[in-house]
């Protein structure tokens, strides 16, 4: 992936941010400017809270290029608390079960490197709760 | 009159919000000294911390960065300096804190900027934010100390190089949930503890990294702070020094005068070792989980080359009610998994793909 393509997606990628709809309050990610429910044009930006449940998942073994040394790692679709699903890796999983409906939590963490000498690339993953005191 | 060496700002300072991040991992001594086969008779017990395949200091400094915003309760956009002090920023060229500063949306509104100072490096950018928002030029500044500390395999220090540190977000004392009421830094040129550009491991001095260093400056630091201020070892509920290992901060401890009940409660390194630039901000956050309104701690760090910053630091009403907003630091302790030094080898990136 370019450099510039990694710079247009920093926002959403770090930190969730997306969109929410000024017609009917819907909330969008990752953020298109057209609202998937109503269709009307939506471009404020919306920070979601991270928090969210497992919808389903998948055990990856064959990694794709740059995330082989993660392999094998959990990919799961997870329902955000604000309603829209987003596909991403779980992580700090250690040897606790994945199971549908479990609630998670948005973590930034390293996606991949771009070789040795390449970029480092940040963005969000999900994790057990760790629960506040 | 007396010379003012004392730090303190136009405006009082505190701390606004605090927040821990220790990774998960855990590499107990005993496994250091297996694969070495080490004499394990005068070893250190305990254990570390040990950051995961996709942690960094600059995933970490989020995860901190954001429980400290959480306690503090303020709109990031209001921060105007996001600093993070480190020995092992990811990259070379190319600045931790402008991640982390995007990744809180503290963006673009902002100073970024990595410290280095060794160990102290996170109290050097402490005391900076001090004097930024103490100045009156900012509101709000971040300042972190976070370190994945590195120990040359079958070193001494491989044995308790950890994983972890603290972010504090500093504002007005009228916001905060405990005030720094001064602070002190003592500096020398002293070549305990060194890496030179382009190394992965430092080298270290042996027996020289204890009397005229560490010992030498944190006593220096601590003293001439409770002398400017007029407090006494007593009139301190807790103490926090730098950890470099078990025995250090509590020899310097008690040869100051204080007890082992005053720095019990900061005393983190046997369960996630030495965490460099970390270490006694962490400390600090893990006091700071229990202490009550009124309370006054000393927080001492330590840093190779060498230097020693000292805070004098009392806790307000406000602390009770924020701290619950944000995982403890005994909570990211106890989510612990043990790790063998294979899986640790593989962790922390020592095995070679090609
Ligand atoms: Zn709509």
């Amino acid at each position: 992936m370019e450099l510039s393509q990694h710079w247009r997606l920093k926002q959403q990628r770090y930190s969730l941010v997306g969109e929410i709809c000024p017609y009917c309050e819907g909330k969008i990610f990752p953020p298109r400017d057209i609202c998937p429910d109503c269709g009307n044009e939506a471009k404020t930006t919306f920070q979601f809270n991270g928090k969210g449940e497992i919808y389903s998942f998948t055990t990856v073994r064959q990694a794709p290029a740059g995330h082989e040394e993660n392999a094998p790692y959990t990919l799961a679709l997870v329902r955000l608390e604000e309603g829209p699903m987003v596909a991403a890796q779980l992580t700090d999983l250690d040897d606790q079960a994945v199971e549908i409906g479990m609630p998670v939590e948005m973590v930034t963490r390293k996606l991949r490197s771009e070789g040795e000498r390449g970029l480092l690339i940040y963005g969000y993953k999900f994790r057990p709760i760790l629960k506040a005191a | 009159m007396q010379e003012n060496k004392i730090l303190r700002p136009i405006r009082k300072v505190g701390i606004v919000g605090y927040g821990a991040y220790i990774p998960r991992y855990r590499l107990p001594a005993r496994e250091v000294a297996r694969v070495w086969k080490a004499d394990t008779s005068g070893e250190p017990s305990g254990e570390k911390a040990v950051a995961g395949l996709d942690e960094d200091v600059i995933t970490m400094s989020i995860e901190a960065a954001r429980n400290a915003l959480a306690r503090a309760m303020i709109d990031p956009a209001k921060i105007r300096a996001v600093w993070v002090g480190s020995e092992s920023h990811p990259s070379a060229v190319k600045p931790t804190s402008t991640v982390v500063a995007e990744a809180i949306g503290a963006v673009p509104n902002t100073q970024a900027a990595d410290w280095e100072f060794a160990c102290k490096a996170g109290t050097e950018a402490m005391q900076a934010a001090i004097g930024f928002v103490g100045s009156g030029m900012a509101a709000y500044a971040l300042s972190i100390g976070m370190d994945t500390a590195q120990g040359r395999p079958g070193d001494a220090l491989e044995y308790t190089a950890g994983a972890g540190g603290a972010a504090y977000l500093l504002g007005p004392a009228e916001e905060s949930l405990a005030i720094i009421e001064a602070s002190y830094s003592f500096t020398t040129d002293t070549p305990d503890f060194f890496r030179r550009a382009n190394e992965k491991y430092p080298e270290h001095g042996e027996r020289f990294t204890g009397e005229p260093a560490y010992f030498k400056h944190i006593s220096a630091a601590a003293q001439e702070l409770m002398r400017a201020t007029e407090t006494k070892p007593e009139d301190y509920t807790y103490a926090v020094f730098h950890q470099p290992n078990d025995k250090f901060p509590k020899r310097v401890a008690s040869s100051l005068g204080f007890k082992p009940d005053q720095i019990e409660a900061g005393l983190l390194v046997p369960w996630i070792g030495n965490t460099y630039a970390g270490s006694a901000l962490v400390g600090l956050t893990a006091v700071l989980d229990v202490a009550e309104p009124g309370d006054k701690i000393l927080l001492v760090s330590y840093g190779s080359g060498a230097g020693s910053d000292a805070f004098t630091i009392q806790t307000t009403e406000e602390l009770i009610k924020r701290r619950k907003q944000a995982p403890s630091t005994q909570e990211y302790i106890q989510r612990r998994t043990e790790i063998d030094y294979a899986t640790y080898s593989r962790y922390r990136g020592k095995l070679s793909m090609k």
